[in-house]
């Protein structure tokens, strides 16, 4: 969406975050899905996550525009912690159960 | 007795069209009027000869009756060359026709891309836009959007009344109470309420496509409210009020009258009908598709559209698959769409956006359809899922 905002409120969409690191936190695993097309990042995630211990924080990097949406809804809907995103782009979650 | 879906032609027989919020099938009063009109109403109503008087009657006649159907005064009412091209002319006309008092719009992030268009042509041309968020169910942000509206140099506001894409009814009177506070004329594209349900009011300017209700494509609705101060955007021309120029297409706009009409008269009882429909679909979809999210409001809805989300599954994958099957419906996922972008109603909610599956009925869509639909789409599902390795992720 091109048009300016004003309001500044879109607390869904990769938000301007100075730092590098968006959740605050260094992962403990990268998962590399630049060039995959949506729903392939999140099928990545869904594969990789379980495999590591609870409270592990993985860094996922995925280009694709529909990450931006879909991972955070993937997060929500598995019951995962979305931490973070960030323009690179690269996206946090924490493993919670 | 219990309403009937209407007997259509053949379009709706055996592959069964559940895009109507696209476009619905031509309405039988729609194809009637059409060729009786192709007779007679192909000379140009603005020429002083008795084939233009007999077309000026047509259109007069279509004017009066839209405008009634619409509740308002025939000279507030157009017709445009599309839907697209009545919601451009309406947003741009609106901030034209305001620009002493500034050059900012406001608008919902969930306008039909129509809109937002307009509103980046605006904004590329040195205005500015203010985009109002939706919560998880695509419902406005009241507070956010009064405050907007209150900002210096707002010159209009855009809001549909119901989303296209999901179906969430936006909460237009108060929306209307908060511009009026302001002084701020509201534009509202209620392109998937008329013909069906009723179009709150408050507004200033609105606009509506011929298609959605069953009327031929190419017909687009515009009206400006008496002492809205609105201005065409369009080089001078004298035909409909001024407010946008060409010729028009009378033929079908005479059709387009005809089946508003029609649709208006059944509209109460047809809602109700496929509102009960849309119910049995999104708790059919959730009971029986698993890791399935089915968006929107289940409440403040349109009776006639249901949006919903498959986990894992490509969504033009799914398309093609329904396709194969004989269902015709849209998709508001990333790789359905030609700019490879995500629905930007669907980002703005923040809900799953790949999988997306929108269904939308029509008068002539069936019980048998639904039932249909619904008994194939799990396995539909579950067979996408199996092919792609995904199955109990």
């Amino acid at each position: 969406m091109s048009a300016t905002d004003a309001t500044g409120d879109t607390p869904d969409s990769p938000a301007g975050n100075a730092s590098s690191d968006p959740s605050g936190e260094l992962p403990d695993e990268v998962l590399d899905c630049l060039g995959q097309r949506c729903p392939l990042p999140v099928i990545a995630l869904a594969r990789r996550l379980p495999e590591l211990p609870v409270g592990t924080v993985i860094r996922v990097l995925a280009d694709d525009p529909a990450a931006a949406v879909d991972i955070p809804a993937w997060c929500r809907m598995r019951g995962q912690e979305f931490l973070g995103s960030h323009p690179g782009p690269t996206y946090h979650i924490r493993r919670t159960h | 007795m219990p309403t009937e879906a209407i007997a259509w032609a053949d379009v709706t027989s055996s592959p069964v069209y559940l895009d109507a919020a696209t476009a619905a099938p031509l309405h039988p009063v729609a194809r009637q009027a059409l060729l009786a009109a192709l007779d007679d109403g192909w000379a140009d109503p603005d020429r002083l000869y008795s084939q233009a008087r007999r077309a000026r009657q047509l259109l007069d006649a279509a004017r009066e009756a839209t405008a009634e159907t619409l509740g308002v005064r025939p000279d507030e009412l157009s017709f445009t060359a599309s839907g697209t091209n009545a919601a451009h002319t309406a947003v741009l006309g609106g901030l034209r026709g305001r620009r002493r008092a500034g050059r900012v719009l406001v608008h919902s992030a969930i306008e039909h891309s129509a809109v937002l268009h307009a509103a980046e042509q605006h904004v590329a041309g040195g205005g500015a836009a203010v985009e109002v968020p939706v919560d998880r169910l695509g419902r406005l942000d009241l507070d956010a959007w009064s405050s907007a509206v209150t900002g210096a140099q707002v010159a209009s506001a855009a809001l549909i009344a119901a989303s296209h894409e999901v179906g969430t009814v936006q909460p237009v009177e108060a929306a209307a109470a908060a511009c009026a506070r302001a002084g701020v004329p509201l534009y509202v594209d209620a392109a998937q309420l008329v013909g069906r349900v009723p179009v709150p009011p408050g507004w200033s300017v609105l606009t509506a496509s011929a298609r959605k209700w069953g009327g031929p494509p190419g017909v687009g609705l515009l009206v400006v409210r008496k002492g809205t101060r609105w201005e065409s955007p369009w080089p001078t021309d004298e035909r409909e009020s001024g407010r946008t120029p060409g010729t028009l297409n009378l033929p079908a706009v005479v059709a387009a009258a005809a089946s508003l009409r029609a649709a208006a008269a059944d509209a109460a009882a047809q809602a109700a009908r496929l509102s009960g429909l849309v119910d049995r679909i999104r708790a059919r979809v959730a009971a029986e598709v698993p890791d399935v999210e089915v968006v929107g409001d289940p409440e403040h809805r349109l009776p006639h559209l249901v949006t919903f989300s498959c986990l894992y599954v490509d969504g033009e994958a799914l398309l093609h698959a329904l396709d194969r099957r004989g269902f015709a419906v849209s998709s508001g996922s990333s790789c359905t769409s030609s700019t490879l972008r995500p629905s930007h109603v669907l980002e703005a909610m923040g809900v799953l956006s790949h999988g997306n599956v929108r269904v939308s009925l029509h008068a002539g869509s069936t019980e048998a359809d639904v039932e249909r639909f619904l008994t194939e789409l799990p396995g539909i599902v579950a067979d996408l899922r199996r092919q792609a390795g995904v199955t109990g992720l």
